[in-house]
């Protein structure tokens, strides 16, 4: 009944049943209370972690389907707000309510990853998964942006 | 439009005396705030803890939704007790009377309230404790405090004497607080009206901002609770076996408004929860659809009591008589949900005859209260903490979702978070009322406007909320009804309907529904007119200098009556909302129906500010929300069930719909106007202007979708 995975770099054994979606071993089971739980049907991305680097909508992933996969939530970025996104989110001042901002980043995360200098319509395509009901979208945007250019530096 | 402030600042308190309906229970004058040090914490004041460990806890009187209020109320007391804002901590404050928000007169962030009502009485909570520290130190130094200055968080003397505020704390607490302070000439301000970080940004970027989802208690159990798909239907009967068999299952209970399933994990109770039998009695909800509604709705403002709004100017009908042609037209705003991305949730810890209870809530002395009253407890015996909100909206100023969570705490005698789904929030919301707005003008032979008559037809939520009297004007009814124009004989009246829905404050009340037909009809009569929509309504903006010259500055910006591209057409519109004045351009195409909005430019003169750029975080999301209203979203019912349950279908703007926003900010020296809200009303009449001369279709009901727009 076990599912043994990797989170954040560690290996863990969760004990919640293999329909158990990830959300909840991440939030309830692990303590990672980061990801958040929006609309628990895809439709709001509150919940994107990374799974082998993809970004996945953790509501619906049963927690079987990532046995022996890597996955990275929000508090995988840096404690410390070091990563260039939380960076970029600072300078820009993103958050309202901040409700949306862990799957906001995480699916930013895995643009940059594979795209180093986005487009607008890169990054639309990238983050129209993600609601964010404060509307903070032209900063968000802005922020990719910038932590796009400052990756770009350092590599 | 004075009146109907004036009103507003003491409808709270006169309606809920006269009711008696809430209990408005406070457990002590000045209840204590958690201490965020490790020292021996000391409280001058209401609003500054400081701990000899040097740790200054400044705190917000008002919940954290996104607003900023965890940086802007502060940076009004850091402003007077000198201290930097980079160097103190943020605490939310308890349920208690000192933190009643005089605007409302209750407990309540909301209303574009927050810097309008701790303006002044933040800078003199800080400037008190700044003279408390100074009057410390000449004490212990034996010299004249008249020599003394504080700055940056020491008290400075004479030959190089100073002192850490932390040091002088244990002497200032026990000094007299000073009713009478000098506050700063504004000129002079070094935090207030600067560009200032957002404090909590840090915590939210990382995942650990606390939520009301993410509170957890030792031996914390979870609960999902079945409601009656009905609102206001009760329970019948109901069978658990099979629930109680599913792993992890606590318990099953049933409380005022449903059977909760309680267990192990949150999703063993979903889970669960699925396997619950309900027999439901409906009750006279089940009988309800959008279309009586609006049926209702529309009866009631042909034969329903007339409430004037303000006093009428001139003499309305005959000058209608009089006039070269009247106009007339009818303006529908659908009923909407709030649909604020964290679902409703509250912890609730009940023990031996007290409860905790922690979570989310745009209201504490009401959340305080009604659980005090809901389990018959003494006010002293609840404990209320407020966490971050992920998004209020004017959803959480509802109680329902604690009571709830209170009540299943004591039926299991556990500490217990209550969770809904996405699903329970979108069918179980209080909805934005629908509205009707009839107007009619009559016009002169240049077709100028020389007689208006406005009337509004929707529902009271302050009666239900606050148990407003009946046939009494509901403030929050009238927003922005009375338009700034110069019309020489004008009428506005307020017919108050209950439609049978669930009602509740949604962003902007009802700005939106009187903004959206004020400005949509101010451009029907410029049609008529044949005259250019922004020069129409600047010719009736003489006297009214804050309107006309945003009305200008927006106009200028967007370019207005300058070539646009092939298929695009720009919308104008108006209003005053919370003591800011805004106009706003949308940019617009519409192809198949369906619009495109490139772009938005607001002009907004809302006096001083606190934070210019949390002022235009403001307006962009106002925006946002508000394209999403006035684009998209639409509550309907069938059989009194809500037939919206999730984003796919009550869908929100997605990044790629978001439109760019140009924002100019008036400078000001006048009283701080609120900027939570006004744009969100705006935008849509702009909108819906823009789509009028791109296509020549009035769309006189919203939203605007591809179909709407496609059979006009």
């Amino acid at each position: 009944m076990s599912t043994t995975m990797n989170v954040n770099g560690k290996a863990v054994t969760a004990r919640s049943e293999p329909d158990t979606p990830l959300l909840w071993v991440i939030r309830d089971e692990l303590g990672l209370n980061g990801t958040k739980f929006g609309c628990g049907a895809a439709l709001c991305g509150a919940c994107t972690v990374h799974v082998n680097g993809q970004p996945v909508r953790s509501c619906q992933t049963p927690v079987a389907s990532v046995a022996g996969k890597k996955v990275a939530t929000v508090e995988s970025l840096s404690k410390n707000n070091s990563h260039p996104l939380q960076k970029a989110w600072i300078k820009h001042d993103v958050p309202q309510c901040g409700y949306c901002q862990s799957g906001q980043l995480m699916s930013a995360a895995a643009l940059l990853t594979k795209n180093k200098n986005p487009s607008d319509a890169d990054i639309d395509a990238a983050m129209s998964g993600n609601i964010c009901r404060c509307g903070t979208y032209p900063r968000i945007k802005a922020a990719i942006k910038d932590a796009a250019a400052t990756m770009r530096k350092t590599v | 439009m004075s009146t109907n402030q004036t009103s507003r600042r003491d409808f709270l308190k006169t309606s809920s005396l006269a009711a008696g309906g809430l209990l408005m229970g406070f457990a002590l004058p000045g209840a204590k705030v958690e201490a965020q040090a490790a020292g021996t914490v000391y409280t001058p004041n209401a609003w500054v803890h400081i701990a000899d460990d040097n740790t200054i806890t400044l705190i917000s009187a008002r919940s954290e939704m996104g607003q900023g209020v965890y940086t802007s109320m502060p940076m009004l007391i850091a402003e007077e007790l000198n201290v930097d804002i980079h160097q103190i901590k943020v605490s939310i404050a308890p349920p208690a009377a000192v933190y009643v928000n005089a605007l409302l007169g209750a407990q309540i962030t909301g209303g574009s309230t927050s810097v309008r009502d701790g303006w002044e009485k933040l800078r003199v909570g800080g400037a008190q404790v700044r003279e408390m520290l100074i009057s410390a130190a000449a004490d212990e130094w034996k010299v004249d405090r008249s020599k003394l200055k504080a700055e940056r968080g020491m008290v400075l003397g004479p030959k190089g004497k100073k002192a850490s505020y932390g040091s002088l704390a244990a002497a200032a607490a026990k000094l007299p607080v000073p009713e009478k302070v000098a506050l700063k000439d504004p000129k002079d301000f070094k935090i207030v009206g600067k560009r200032i970080k957002r404090l909590d940004t840090p915590s939210k970027v990382n995942g650990t901002a606390e939520f009301g989802i993410d509170v957890k208690l030792p031996g914390m159990v979870y609960a999902s609770l079945e409601q009656c798909p009905v609102i206001g239907g009760t329970v019948k009967s109901f069978d658990a076996a099979k629930a109680k068999g599913m792993p992890g299952v606590v318990d099953v209970v049933q409380i005022s408004d449903g059977v909760a399933v309680v267990a192990d994990t949150y999703w063993h109770a979903v889970k669960a929860r699925k396997e619950l039998s309900v027999q439901w009695d409906e009750g006279a909800g089940a009988a309800l659809d959008h279309n009586k509604v609006l049926a209702s709705t529309r009866a009631a403002a042909d034969s329903g009591k007339v409430l004037p709004i303000g006093k009428a100017t001139g003499n309305v009908p005959d000058a209608m008589k009089g006039a070269a042609k009247v106009l007339k037209a009818e303006y529908i705003t659908p009923m909407q949900a709030h649909a604020p991305l964290e679902p409703m949730n509250f912890t609730a810890s009940f023990d031996n005859g007290k409860i905790l209870l922690i979570g989310p809530t745009q209201f504490q002395q009401g959340a305080h209260g009604a659980v005090a009253g809901a389990l018959g407890l003494k006010p002293e015996d609840v404990t209320l903490k407020t966490t971050f909100l992920g998004g209020g909206f004017g959803r959480r100023l509802e109680l329902d979702f604690v009571i709830q969570a209170a009540q299943i705490s004591k039926a299991v005698g556990k500490p217990v978070k209550l969770l809904w789904t996405r699903e329970d929030d979108m069918t179980h919301d209080y909805y934005r009322p629908l509205g009707l707005n009839q107007v009619q003008a009559g016009v002169d032979a240049k077709g100028m406007p020389v007689a208006f008559h406005h009337k509004v037809t929707s529902q009271s939520i302050t009666q239900r909320a606050f148990g407003l009297p009946k046939d009494t004007l509901d403030p929050f009814m009238a927003e922005a009804a009375v338009a700034p124009y110069a019309i020489a004989n004008t009428q506005h009246d307020l017919v108050i309907h209950d439609s049978g829905m669930r009602v509740g404050y949604w962003r902007a009340v009802s700005h939106n529904m009187n903004a959206f037909a004020n400005e949509s009809f101010m451009d029907e009569l410029a049609a008529a007119a044949g005259k250019d929509p922004y020069q129409y309504r600047m010719a009736l903006l003489k006297d009214k200098p804050r309107f006309a010259r945003v009305l200008k500055l927006a106009a200028d910006k967007a370019g207005w009556g300058k070539p646009l591209p092939k298929g695009r057409a720009r919308g104008i519109a108006l209003m005053e909302g919370y003591d800011t004045y805004m106009a706003q351009v949308a940019e617009v195409s519409v192809k198949n129906g369906e619009i495109k909005v490139h772009r938005v430019t607001v002009a907004a003169d809302l006096g001083r500010m606190v934070n210019p750029d949390t002022v235009e975080a403001q307006i962009q999301s106002s925006i946002v929300f508000g394209v999403s209203a006035g684009l998209m979203q639409e509550i309907t019912l069938d059989k009194g069930r809500v037939q919206q349950t999730n984003y796919n279908n009550y869908p929100v703007v997605r990044m790629h719909e978001s439109p760019k926003i140009d924002i100019v900010l008036v400078p000001s020296k006048e009283k701080p106007g609120g900027i939570g809200e006004p744009a969100t009303a705006l935008v849509v009449p702009a909108i819906a202007n823009a789509v009028a001369a791109a296509t020549g279709k009035r769309v006189r009901k919203l939203p605007l979708t591809p179909e709407a727009i496609r059979a006009a």
